[in-house]
């Protein structure tokens, strides 16, 4: 086409010129705006619909179902509570006391990590419990254990189907990334109607986080198995399922437990959000601060939550490593170890028995530091507040008027059809007009996600969140660009981010909402910034690891030839490094979609105030299903052009794979899937 | 070559296609095309193109060709080709580790290509083990459970397959690594290992795909007098595939050649050698030391009435190299003497064109 001459962002312009025209002369009509608490009838006939379930649920087969797994799920809850953490009456306290569970973590940890990681996550525990934290500590790890546990059971035979099947694998696959590209808290709107409130909702939320990484990364390890030991195994005549548990399971073990891990964090990750529906946890104590913008108290246990999180990630990568090399010791001093073992279990006895007798060993006593620490960290908030509040107010000031002002008036304050044409438009300049099939794949996706926006009655709303999406993810993508190329090209500063970043990747999203919370208090920029946060880790390392993967040769090349590095940078590594700067601004903009739901909480309104609303309050329960539904539909659309881009985009044609089971050995490398993590 | 090498050409006896006994394995009309309704085009005049316009014409791509040989009990018997020519799916026909597209094959009396599934299992658990080229060992277990794996999955108790495998390591010269991990292996100790868990369910056919190409020159050639050691121990039937004339003049009780997947020639090592069938084999064997491989058969002329009667006297399958010394000492012309009858005359300059030959190559 003759396309090819003007580049893709002259073309961009164009559309965006003309679009703001046309909006200069129609703006604020037909924009479908709908006040607040206003409902329109699809709203209230999907309230209805959800009401008639309810009312018909001891007839309804799958709501029967729903409600017997809730019953048994709030059972279990209940009773490790009373078990662990909360008082089981007649008793003023829990049958097992702080010490006693202490020993217990303690013991558990030694038999799988080793004693160092006792002493670890004893030190972790004690702190929760001098803290006053301890109940609401062992109710999150209750109720993220069990969900572990779920989405082992539920995980590990998908895993197992995708893993031997290359059908499976594509339909599953395809499931995975939808789950994906959907926003936590939409999850919670069906959550709510079929499983209620309370643990059982909080479990069921978090099992529906955690499991797509280990479907995929177990998955993905047992494809990974070499075709030649199962082919050599074969040969022998062993059967299906010697084939799986003696070949396959063991040779992608390390992968599987790598799949544990990260779905482990994400069951933690989900804390925070699993309170939403009224889950127990520590999650609670950090909602409670963050609606009266109370920094210190919203951080301790925040930072508790971080803790946690440090805790499971170390002690189960340790866990595999110690077991590897164990097995490969053949156990040497296996009797030392099991004495050792035995002797901790009597410790271990014995602080149970004290912390069912003594009351010390059973609560641990108020110490009030808890409260010090949260004031503490309120003065040095407030200090940081008035000291630079009027730069970070200016920042804020500069990103709202300069950015997010004049792209919502245009987005939002058009005519929805014009809207809706011109985002068409642009779809079409990012991701299509290569080939006929792209053109087709975006229009035909574009358009869909737009009627369906369109259809659930939340346009002006859609169109509000659409802007601060794409505000952060342009945000994120400048931080990761200029960090990701500076990363790549001083290994010392890779080193020194690095870190950070794997740091700031386990911290559950709502945790640092707080801080942000407090400097620029309820508006649509918090939104903007906490997602900003949340995204650029990821944005940064793919930008980071793209601009690495570009060969020396070709720099050498350059500069041989006397480049510059800014044309380096601009001429060499960015536009080769194309694909990897496509799949960052792909992520990142999944993980900012995610915040900016969050953000509804915070001030940002839009589609994310009316997800929350539609699951707190139950006569907005329709309007918060479409509002969920139309983030979905925004999520997906986005996706997939960025997806179209990225194939357009890479100048070298996706060689077509053909599948050979048997030798599938050398490719297996480069085949390595994104495992996507969106909160 | 060295002369040990030669040695053991020497002493080879070449069985051929054993006309008294039953044979091991027989392979009829073998075919493997790979592609969506391949079983379509057998039969059909496509199944006459050549290997790339079949490719053009259907997408399918042939790999094995209508293929039909046998191999008789305790013979060595060598697949050879270049990368591609299929010889790996051919050898993995032979148990239905790739399921053939027509053709049927035998093994040890049992029709392999009507088995069921437990019929199968029990052909590859009791009677044909196979040896991989890259290695295809358990990473996550030692040597011995390695190598007891084939009993393990038959339901051999852990002492009496630990004890079996035990034996089968000393066998291929593992002693002193039974506890050892794969990993802490070099390639050609693992390759024993590979070995070693072919033989430890006593099968009585043994299959090889290429099992010594991955291995350093000097370690390839212990492993291939380790096959030969083992072979005259414990007489099993071999299919041994390999892309490397040498190897396959050195352990062939018989070749078999393959191009695109259709049998070029088949033929003991001197075969091979002296009456290539085509361009295609001719160029493989161009480089073969030919003194090593050719016997007097193919060097001799027929009797004339005015022949010495002085010369020394040898049998025909006698290897060129071999009579080379006597035969240029002697004044006289070589007579070649099978079962008592004067069969043929080799004169010096005969030997010589072979050995110069070669030499000037
Ligand atoms: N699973 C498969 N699907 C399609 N083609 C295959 C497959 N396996 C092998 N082939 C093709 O069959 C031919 C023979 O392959 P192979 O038996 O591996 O040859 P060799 O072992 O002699 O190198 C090759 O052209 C190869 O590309
Ligand atoms: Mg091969």
């Amino acid at each position: 086409m003759s396309l090819g001459r003007i580049p893709r962002w002259a073309w961009a312009l164009v559309v965006v010129g003309l679009w703001v025209v046309v909006w200069a002369l129609t703006k604020g009509t037909d924009t479908l705006a709908l006040p607040g608490r206003e409902h329109t009838d699809l709203h209230n006939e999907l309230t209805g619909w959800r009401n008639d379930l309810i009312a018909g649920r001891d007839d309804n087969a799958l709501m029967q179902f729903t409600g017997q797994i809730a019953d048994a799920a709030l059972k279990s809850v209940d009773w490790l509570q009373r078990m662990l953490s909360r008082p089981n009456y007649p008793r003023p306290v829990p049958e097992i006391g702080w010490l006693g569970l202490l020993g217990i973590i303690m013991w558990i940890s030694h038999a799988v990590a080793g004693w160092k990681y006792a002493v670890l996550n004893g030190a972790i525990m004690f702190i929760a419990a001098v803290m006053g934290l301890w109940a609401d500590t062992v109710d999150t790890l209750i109720v993220t254990l069990l969900a572990v546990i779920c989405a082992v059971i539920i995980g590990m035979p998908i895993a197992v189907l995708i893993g031997t099947s290359d059908w499976a694998n594509r339909i599953i696959g395809i499931v995975l990334d939808l789950m994906q590209t959907m926003p936590t808290f939409v999850y919670l709107i069906p959550v709510v109607l079929f499983f209620g409130t309370g643990a059982p909702a909080a479990i069921v939320a978090t099992l529906i986080y955690a499991l797509p990484p280990l479907i995929r990364v177990a998955g993905f390890g047992i494809r990974q198995v070499s075709p030649t030991a199962i082919e050599a195994t074969d040969s022998m005549g062993q059967r299906a399922w010697q084939r799986l548990f003696k070949v396959q399971l063991p040779m992608a073990r390390r992968t599987i437990i790598v799949g544990l891990n990260q779905t482990t964090l994400a069951a933690l990750a989900m804390a925070v959000i699993a309170s939403y529906v009224n889950g127990p946890g520590l999650g609670r104590p950090v909602v409670d601060a963050l609606e009266i913008a109370d920094v210190g108290r919203g951080l301790v246990p925040g930072a508790m939550l971080v803790l946690l999180a440090i805790m499971l990630d170390r002690t189960t990568t340790a866990a595999s490593e110690r077991s590897e090399l164990l097995a490969r010791s053949g156990g040497g001093n296996r009797r030392h170890r099991w004495g050792s073992l035995a002797v901790g279990l009597v410790a271990v006895g014995v602080m149970i028995q004290m912390s069912r007798v003594y009351s010390w060993a059973a609560t641990y006593p108020s110490t009030g530091w808890s409260s010090d620490l949260a004031d503490g960290i309120n003065k040095v908030a407030s200090w940081v507040f008035s000291t630079f509040g009027d730069l970070t107010g200016a920042f804020k000031d500069l990103v709202t008027y300069g950015l997010l002002n004049p792209m919502q008036s245009v987005l939002a304050e058009s005519p929805w059809f014009v809207s809706g044409a011109a985002i068409l438009l642009l779809a079409l300049v990012v991701g299509g007009f290569r080939t006929t099939a792209t053109t087709a794949t975006v229009t035909a996706w574009t358009v869909l996600c737009l009627t369906g926006i369109w259809y659930l009655d939340l346009w002006h709303d859609a169109m509000i969140s659409l802007n601060m999406v794409l505000v952060a993810t342009l945000l994120t993508m400048i931080l990761a660009v200029i960090f990701g190329v500076w990363m790549a090209r001083r290994p010392r500063v890779d080193l020194m981010i690095r870190p950070l970043l794997d740091m700031g990747q386990t911290i559950p999203p709502f945790v640092y909402l707080v801080p942000v919370f407090y400097l620029f208090d309820q508006t649509r920029f918090t939104a903007i910034f906490a997602a900003i946060v949340y995204a650029a880790p990821v944005a940064i390392k793919l930008v980071a690891d793209g601009v690495r993967g570009v060969p020396e040769t070709t720099l050498e090349a350059g500069r041989s030839a006397g480049s510059t590095a800014w044309q380096e940078i601009t001429k060499v590594q960015l536009p080769m490094a194309s694909r990897s700067l496509v799949l960052a601004a792909n992520q990142g903009l999944l993980y900012v979609l995610s915040m900016v739901v969050i953000g509804g909480m915070v001030g940002a309104g839009a589609l994310g105030y009316d997800v929350v609303l539609g699951f707190s309050r139950f006569e907005e329960w329709g309007k918060g299903l479409a509002g969920g539904l139309s983030i979905v539909l925004l999520g997906i659309m986005l996706d997939r052009i960025f997806r179209a881009a990225a194939v357009t985009g890479s100048s070298t044609p996706v060689r077509r794979r053909t599948r050979r089971p048997a030798r599938a050995e050398e490719e297996s490398n480069d085949r390595v899937e994104p495992l996507a993590v969106t909160g | 070559m060295t002369t040990s090498d030669a040695e053991i050409l020497v002493n080879q006896s070449s069985p051929g296609p054993d006309a008294s006994g039953a044979a091991a394995l027989s392979v009829r009309g073998l075919w493997k095309i790979f592609g969506p309704r391949a079983d379509r085009i057998i039969g059909t005049p496509d199944a006459d193109l050549s290997r790339a316009d079949l490719k053009e014409k259907t997408g399918c791509v042939v790999g094995v060709k209508d293929v039909s040989f046998d191999v008789s009990p305790g013979e060595v018997f060598v697949v050879m080709g270049l990368s591609g020519s299929g010889k790996s799916t051919l050898v993995r026909c032979l148990t239905r580790l790739i399921e053939p597209t027509a053709g049927e094959v035998e093994l040890g009396g049992m029709d392999v290509t009507s088995a069921n599934a437990a019929g199968l299992r029990d052909l590859r658990r009791n009677q044909v083990s196979m040896v991989f080229q890259h290695f295809g060992l358990l990473p996550h277990r030692q040597v011995i459970d390695n190598i007891a794996y084939g009993l393990e999955i038959r339901g051999v108790g852990k002492k009496e397959r630990r004890a079996k495998a035990a034996e089968v390591v000393d066998l291929v010269g593992l002693t002193g690594y039974g506890s050892s991990y794969p990993d802490q292996l070099s390639g050609g100790m693992q390759q024993r290992v590979g070995l070693a868990r072919a033989l430890a369910g006593d099968p009585s056919m043994m299959l090889f795909d290429e099992p010594f190409s991955a291995l350093d020159p000097l370690i390839r050639r212990d492993m291939q007098n380790e096959v030969i050691r083992l072979q005259a121990e414990l007489k099993k039937t071999m299919v041994f595939i390999t892309h490397d004339l040498q190897e396959a003049l050195k352990l062939g009780d018989r070749i078999l050649i393959m191009r695109d997947g259709e049998i070029v020639q088949i033929g003991t090592p001197d075969e091979v050698v002296g009456a290539p069938a085509d361009d295609y084999v001719r160029d493989f064997t161009s480089d073969v030391p030919r003194s090593h491989v050719l016997t007097l058969k193919w060097v001799m002329r027929d009797p004339r009435p005015g022949d010495s009667s002085e010369g020394p006297v040898m049998t025909s399958d006698t290897i060129v190299r071999a009579a080379a010394q006597a035969a240029l000492a002697s004044d006289h012309p070589v007579r070649v003497i099978d079962d008592g009858k004067l069969v043929g005359i080799v004169d010096d300059d005969a030997i010589l064109r072979v050995v110069v030959a070669e030499e000037s190559a």
